[in-house]
């Protein structure tokens, strides 16, 4: 794979395909046991990520690695301050940052503090950050994940401006339209070697993605009405005021969820879909009634929620839903320590959590070791399977799933899909909140489009495009 | 499949073995900087501590320590550091012996009723700062830190106006000896049928059966149960504890007050098993060395057991150092230089097994 200047070099891939790999070995924190680097012409070995920042290398991580009580300028300078004598040179500090956002434009306020940025500018500090120590390289590490359709705009925008300015750009995803958009070059990984390098105006999505898995594409998809009688949960005038006294958190929500139906929660992230699934969970305080099989839950606790049959697949794994640390046979326990096959009475049963930890791997494709082996040697889309086979090995009557395909690659994606099909067919209700527009729209039997903590509209996904979706979610329509 | 074995079994024990070279290393550098000769040193400390009286010695001095390790292990495994257990045991001790010796029970419920008061009182006083910190949010770290000085004064104030038996004529301000029901018995007659002869110094504290009883149910709560499982995971991811279920606020505090309780028993030893009073002579600073003697043994029992032997031994074996005109606190830089050497060690073996295990993973993928 060769990587010209002023181009961006897409490199696309399943998970586990070996992309991130491919990146700690340019990023210098894994060594290559053959073959060489070459950075302008010259062979180069990284020993560890200081080497590779040297040779004027940058990443830009898909987790943010962000002081938050720190002052934007604070953290772009942090690790290598400007020193005058024994203090930080802030002045030169800001000089240098400010000219530097101007110039590829990417405007930000340099003394507003980090924890008070939105997802999209925070991703613009650690761009600067990398730029700030003097990359020409650099590497983004499924940058719009985490953003919204508007976001994702601004990114390639930034790209754009990077482009022009001569800097190599290496572009991970696997959301294959944004690759065409905003990449020259194409490489396909799989299996942890090339399979193909294609100029992106030669391919299409589909051809491409038909690369990364070696065969057909799956469709985010639902046959026919499964839709029983039975009213799974029911929300009634739900709402949560906040302390301050300012407008409602969530507003007035009501709507009925039937056994085998899915309904899907479109909005752009932070009006209230969020908070919406804690209430459901239990875990934040609201006015209003929710019950559950035609049962009030509002007094219950979130263990008892759980166990009376309400799975959750977090938006969040990694602080949500998963010990990273821990082995996945630990991992298996958390939510379900009240219960078998995990419990026998109070006693932890290590042998039969382990086997039915193996059995999750087996039937949900969740490529690792063991049962032994640590979460946080997974890739995304190997947490994500696994959760979904936690979550699902209970076969709860409801399931809150929160962006259950964020992050994972199109193989995963497929298989979580096929999962949640087969809960509906057999009447499983389904809250799905997703910032993917096709993944709602093709997954849910009925959609709600959340705007400020209110419920603004309710379509017929039959008869949505994401178009209209996306001006509905803006309040647009 | 046997290989994998055999670099699991290297890696477990890379760690203790690369720290305890550092700190020999550190150690032997430190009675160098006085002009000594390390290897006289550690052959002194070795011939006088492997003494029977210097064994029996270490056991007494490593008792109360792996008993206040596990309380603050209690909090580790939880996500929350109790460094308040010198007071919670120095109170424990105080009351258990103050009220021990007001009434008489039976030989063994006699005993019973000294340690639940002792964990009564060590737990009330960490609760305190359980419930400052679920309902104020003041961190435990703080809290107990002052708690600590609180139950210094404390202490003093009680034992010099209120609990202390005037009744003798003495120096030192002690309570009433607690009656023959309430002392533990010492495990010499025991030893004494193994052939091991009696020595200067007292024989073993009975509390040592104590505290491997108390090893073993902290190892099987921890590991086993439900209750055990959901503290570890407050501990590994507090956000994710709280979303399968766990009641955080309540593991905080219950959390604290059970170590408390643990650490109000860590002055018993000495106090059921030698002195049967509380003195001004009580023995400072067993909870904060227990604090090294945890993260030593990586929060577990085993581990845990090691390690306060270890220090045990140091601290025992060092006062020979004397006799060869070396100062005797060279054994605090032993206990530092091990101490900091094992956190590295372990924290480095820790981030090669998260590397090897992803290697792995690959090779799994590949295959």
């Amino acid at each position: 794979m060769s990587v010209q200047a002023g181009t961006v070099h897409a490199l696309v891939g399943e998970n586990g395909a070996g992309k991130s790999t491919v990146m700690k070995i340019l990023y210098g924190m894994q060594r290559p046991d053959s073959g060489e680097i070459l950075v302008n012409g010259t062979a180069v070995h990284f020993k560890n990520p200081n080497d590779a920042i040297a040779a004027s290398i940058g990443m830009v991580h898909q987790h943010f690695m962000l002081a938050d009580n720190f002052t934007v300028l604070e953290n772009i300078i942090l690790g290598s301050e400007p020193k005058k004598g024994m203090s930080i040179d802030f002045v030169a500090a800001r000089a240098k940052v400010v000219a530097m956002a101007e110039q590829y434009g990417l405007e930000i306020d340099p003394d507003i503090l980090v924890e008070e940025l939105g997802v999209g500018q925070r991703q613009r500090v650690e761009i600067l950050k990398v730029l700030y120590r003097g990359a020409r390289i650099l590497i983004f590490d499924e940058p719009t994940a985490v953003l919204v359709p508007q976001e994702v705009d601004d990114l390639f925008s930034a790209l754009e401006g990077l482009r022009a300015q001569g800097m190599a750009i290496i572009f991970i995803s696997h959301k294959l339209d944004e690759v065409l958009r905003v990449a020259d070059d194409v490489t396909v990984v799989r299996a942890g070697s090339t399979v193909a390098e294609v100029k992106s105006k030669d391919v299409t999505a589909r051809q491409l993605a038909e690369l990364m898995v070696g065969s057909e594409l799956p469709q985010p998809s639902t046959h026919g009405v499964t839709r029983r009688d039975q009213i799974t949960l029911a929300l009634n005038d739900v709402s949560i005021p906040t302390s301050t006294g300012s407008r409602d958190l969530i507003s007035h929500i009501s709507f009925d969820l039937h056994a085998g139906e899915v309904v899907g929660i479109a909005g752009v992230e932070g009006n209230g879909q969020a908070e919406l699934v804690e209430a459901i969970l239990g875990l934040r305080d609201y006015t209003g009634s929710i019950s559950f099989n035609n049962a009030s839950i509002d007094h219950m606790s979130v263990a008892h929620r759980h166990d009376l049959g309400i799975g959750f697949i977090p938006e969040d794994r990694q602080r949500q839903a998963l010990m990273m640390d821990s082995p996945l046979w630990e991992n298996r326990i958390l939510g379900h320590q009240r219960s078998a096959p995990v419990m026998r009475g109070f006693i932890l049963d290590k042998k039969a959590t382990i086997a039915d930890t193996a059995r999750i791997m087996e039937e949900f494709d969740v490529r690792a070791p063991g049962p032994q082996t640590l979460a946080t040697a997974l890739s995304g889309g190997n947490q994500q399977k696994f959760i979904v086979g936690r979550e699902m090995s209970k076969a709860p009557a409801l399931l809150v799933a929160s962006h259950p395909t964020r992050g994972v690659d199109v193989g995963a994606q497929g298989a979580i899909w096929e999962e949640l099909r087969r809960a509906r067919e057999n009447g499983m209700a389904i809250v799905l909140i997703s910032a993917d527009l096709e993944e709602l729209i093709g997954m849910s039997d009925r959609l709600l489009v959340m705007l400020r903590g209110v419920i603004t509209a309710e379509l017929d996904p039959a008869k949505t495009t994401p178009e209209q979706l996306g001006s509905a979610m803006t309040g647009a329509a | 499949m046997k290989k994998l074995k055999l670099s699991t079994f290297l890696l477990a024990i890379a760690a203790p073995l690369a720290a305890a070279v550092v700190s020999i290393i550190i150690s032997s550098l430190a009675v160098l900087a006085t002009k000594k000769s390390p290897m006289d040193a550690y052959r002194t400390m070795w011939d006088f501590g492997t003494t029977s009286a210097s064994l029996m010695q270490m056991l007494n001095t490593a008792t109360p320590y792996y008993i206040a390790a596990i309380a603050i292990a209690i909090t580790f495994r939880a996500g929350l550091f109790n460094i308040g257990v010198e007071g919670q045991l120095r109170l424990g001790a105080m009351f258990g012996a103050y009220f021990g010796a007001m009434f008489a029970l039976p030989p063994v419920f006699h005993i019973i009723a000294i340690m639940l008061i002792a964990m009564t009182i060590g737990g009330l006083w960490a609760a305190i700062a359980g419930y400052l910190k679920v309902k104020r949010g003041v961190s435990e770290v703080i809290s107990t830190i002052m708690l600590n000085s609180l139950a210094g004064g404390f202490s003093s104030y009680l034992l010099a106006n209120h609990f202390a038996d005037l009744t003798t004529a003495s120096n030192n301000l002690s309570t009433k000896e607690i009656p023959a029901s309430g002392q533990f018995p010492n495990l010499m007659p025991l030893l004494n049928k193994l052939g091991v002869e009696d020595q200067p110094g007292g024989g073993v504290y009975g509390m040592l059966i104590f505290a491997i009883a108390l090893g073993i149910i902290f190892w099987f709560v921890i590991n086993r149960t439900r209750f055990g499982f959901e503290l570890r995971a407050s501990g590994a991811n507090p956000i994710a504890a709280r979303v399968s279920g766990v009641n955080s606020k309540r593991m905080t505090f219950v959390a604290l007050a059970l170590s408390g309780a643990i650490a109000g028993l860590a002055g018993l030893p000495a106090v059921l098993g030698d002195t049967h009073a509380f003195n001004m002579g009580f023995r400072t600073g067993i909870g904060f060395s227990a604090i090294a003697v945890a993260l030593l043994g990586r929060n577990n029992a085993v581990g845990m057991a090691i390690s306060a032997l270890l220090f045990g031994f140091l601290e025992v074996s060092s006062r020979s150092l004397e006799l060869i005109d070396i100062a005797p606190e060279t054994y605090v830089i032993m206990q530092g230089s091990i101490l900091l050497s094992s956190v590295i060690a372990y924290e480095v073996v820790r981030r090669y097994k998260i590397t090897l295990q992803s290697k792995e993973l690959a090779k799994a993928v590949q295959a």
